[in-house]
């Protein structure tokens, strides 16, 4: 039976899309203008594109230091959530029955319904402590951090292959690790997908840790750095708007690039967990 | 029963470890200071309870906890209605589909502080303005400058920001839906409505519970929103309870009456997203 195409879906998910743009368009649009054309008017199109706020803003926030910090963050953290998560669900997934795994498996996700903010004030005095309140700390943090949500995930997934294989590879004298390696991990590929999207967003556009433990000007991240020169922005909106959608831009090209992969990921991984 | 290989256990242990040390000990430490008059440095005693009862006659702390319940579940509601509207949209025979979904999850990408200062300048400076123009009286005012109306700034950019991961979340569930039950339904005579009521609606309230628990729990600690937005103001009407925390406790001299507080609040959270779980779930059952 062919459908009809409903136009009245389509029309109102059109105007809801406006409403998606226009802040960004907003954003864009005052920060290519000079003073003298936003006192002409804030939202039209003006004649010339002022690109000398970016060059502003990227010399004032020094744009490019703060890029590398959190790439340097996200990056590692991603690779390492994904074998370290994943290996230690395996762990779990096969081994449910014995109680030290399925303790494991439930403080892992009792742990999703603490606060963050019960855990904020001594644990910035311990990361201090052991001077891991520095970027490589907020890596370890963020690795360990992810690992409820993705135990929950991986070990969902797990559950439903198939152990034939696992199976007859232990008859060919494999080890655990080897297995792990060689037969699961690439079987997760998938659901490796889904948990690295959520953990890169996770990672790169975190405001609250970078605030509470990098207090050095050189390791802020893009987000902790807008927070910053915020002071120093409030005069000049058509520079803030510029420094703002340079912290955007990173996300907003990989999502242009890699947008079919992203969102076909969040969506499996909601359908498995 | 075969013997688990030891590997198993060296796959997880150095995991194990690194969780205890940088969740629950400063957890357990929480709780720990919680009895204590710590302020975050030097010596302390014990004090019992006195932090405890101390915030029940804390009007900033009470307020706080009023204006984070009243962000939290006006923005759940939102956010649930419009996305699952958004998502019935999206599974609809539409035009563009997948272009529409690629632009109902840009904000998701975002960084809600970098977002929030933007909204920040557009609700200060570019809508007053265009209210101005207009003649608009209630657009040409800054509404986050104004004691009654600023939580509904944090609201809007709460829901401008996570309605494209709810919409997923949405969209996944209706296509799980098999078509033949619309056809069989349709052939009985069944309007949308009814459609939506009797076979849509039921088949994805796992989904519903999912989504709701997870964005009241996302909003209840929210953060960035605020200090992008109003930073608790005008005056302390925004204040949210982790700002308060994070204010008290790192800038107020305040470290173990706020980790009394975060412990108050821990069982306030624990409360609420069980009673959410059993309502819901047994709702679904009794479909």
């Amino acid at each position: 039976m062919k459908e009809k195409t409903n136009w009245w879906a389509t029309g109102l998910l059109l105007l809801g899309s406006f409403i998606i743009i226009i802040p960004l368009y907003m954003a864009l649009i005052v920060s290519l203008k000079n003073p003298q054309q936003l006192a002409e008017s804030i939202l039209a199109v003006p004649d010339t594109f002022q690109f000398r706020n970016y060059l502003e803003a990227i010399k004032l926030t020094n744009y490019f230091q703060s890029l590398k910090n959190s790439a340097y963050v996200t990056i590692p953290t991603v690779a390492i959530v994904l074998v370290v998560n994943s290996m230690v669900s395996y762990a779990i997934a096969r081994n449910m029955h014995k109680k030290y795994f399925k303790f494991l498996y439930f403080y892992f996700i009792s742990a999703m319904f603490i606060p963050f903010p019960l855990i904020m004030l001594p644990l910035v005095k311990e990361m201090a402590m052991i001077s891991l309140d520095n970027l490589h700390g907020l890596i370890l943090l963020y690795i360990v951090y992810a690992l409820p949500l993705n135990v929950f995930i991986y070990v969902g997934y797990i559950k439903t292959l198939p152990k034939s294989i696992e199976e007859a590879a232990i008859i060919d004298g494999a080890n655990v690790w080897q297995i792990f390696w060689r037969i699961i991990f690439p079987v997760l590929k998938p659901i490796n997908a889904t948990v690295a999207i959520l953990t890169a967003l996770k990672a790169w556009n975190d405001f609250l840790l970078p605030l509470l433990m990098i207090s050095d000007r050189s390791s802020m991240t893009l987000p902790l750095v807008q927070h910053v020169f915020q002071s120093q922005f409030s005069t000049d909106y058509s520079l803030a708007f510029a420094s703002y959608i340079l912290a955007l831009l990173p996300m907003l090209l990989v999502y242009i690039i890699a947008q079919k992969k992203i969102i076909s990921g969040v969506m499996r991984g909601s359908v498995k967990g | 029963m075969k013997k688990t290989s030891s590997i198993f256990y060296w796959m997880t242990i150095p995991a194990f470890i690194l969780f205890f040390v940088f969740h629950t000990l400063p957890a357990l430490q929480g709780i720990f200071y919680s009895f204590t008059d710590y302020i975050g440095f030097g010596d302390y005693g014990f004090v019992g309870f006195r932090n405890f009862i101390n915030l029940l006659n804390d009007g900033r702390a009470f307020d706080a906890y009023i204006f984070t319940f009243k962000f939290a579940i006006v923005s759940t509601i939102i956010v649930n209605i419009l996305s699952l509207l958004i998502a019935l949209g999206l599974n609809a025979k539409i035009k563009f589909k997948d272009t529409f979904r690629a632009i109902y999850f840009v904000p998701y990408m975002l960084s809600i502080l970098v977002v929030g200062y933007i909204f920040n300048h557009i609700f200060t400076f570019i809508v007053p303005e265009i209210g101005r123009n207009l003649g608009i009286d209630i657009l040409s005012k800054n509404i986050l400058g104004n004691m009654d109306l600023a939580w509904v700034g944090v609201v809007i950019l709460a829901v401008w920001n996570s309605s494209g991961f709810n919409t997923l979340l949405y969209l996944s569930g209706l296509q799980t839906v098999p078509d033949e039950l619309y056809e069989v339904a349709k052939i009985d005579g069944a309007g949308k409505w009814d459609q939506f009521k009797h076979i849509t609606f039921p088949l994805i309230a796992p989904f519903f519970t999912i989504n709701i628990v997870i964005s009241m729990r996302g909003f209840l600690m929210v953060f960035d929103h605020i200090m992008a937005l109003t930073q608790g103001g005008p005056g302390r009407a925004t204040e949210s309870i982790t700002l308060l925390i994070y204010n008290g406790g790192f800038m107020g001299g305040e470290f173990a009456y706020q980790t009394a507080n975060a412990v108050v609040f821990l069982i306030v959270v624990l409360s609420i997203s069980l009673f959410q779980i059993k309502v819901l779930q047994k709702r679904e059952v009794d479909y």
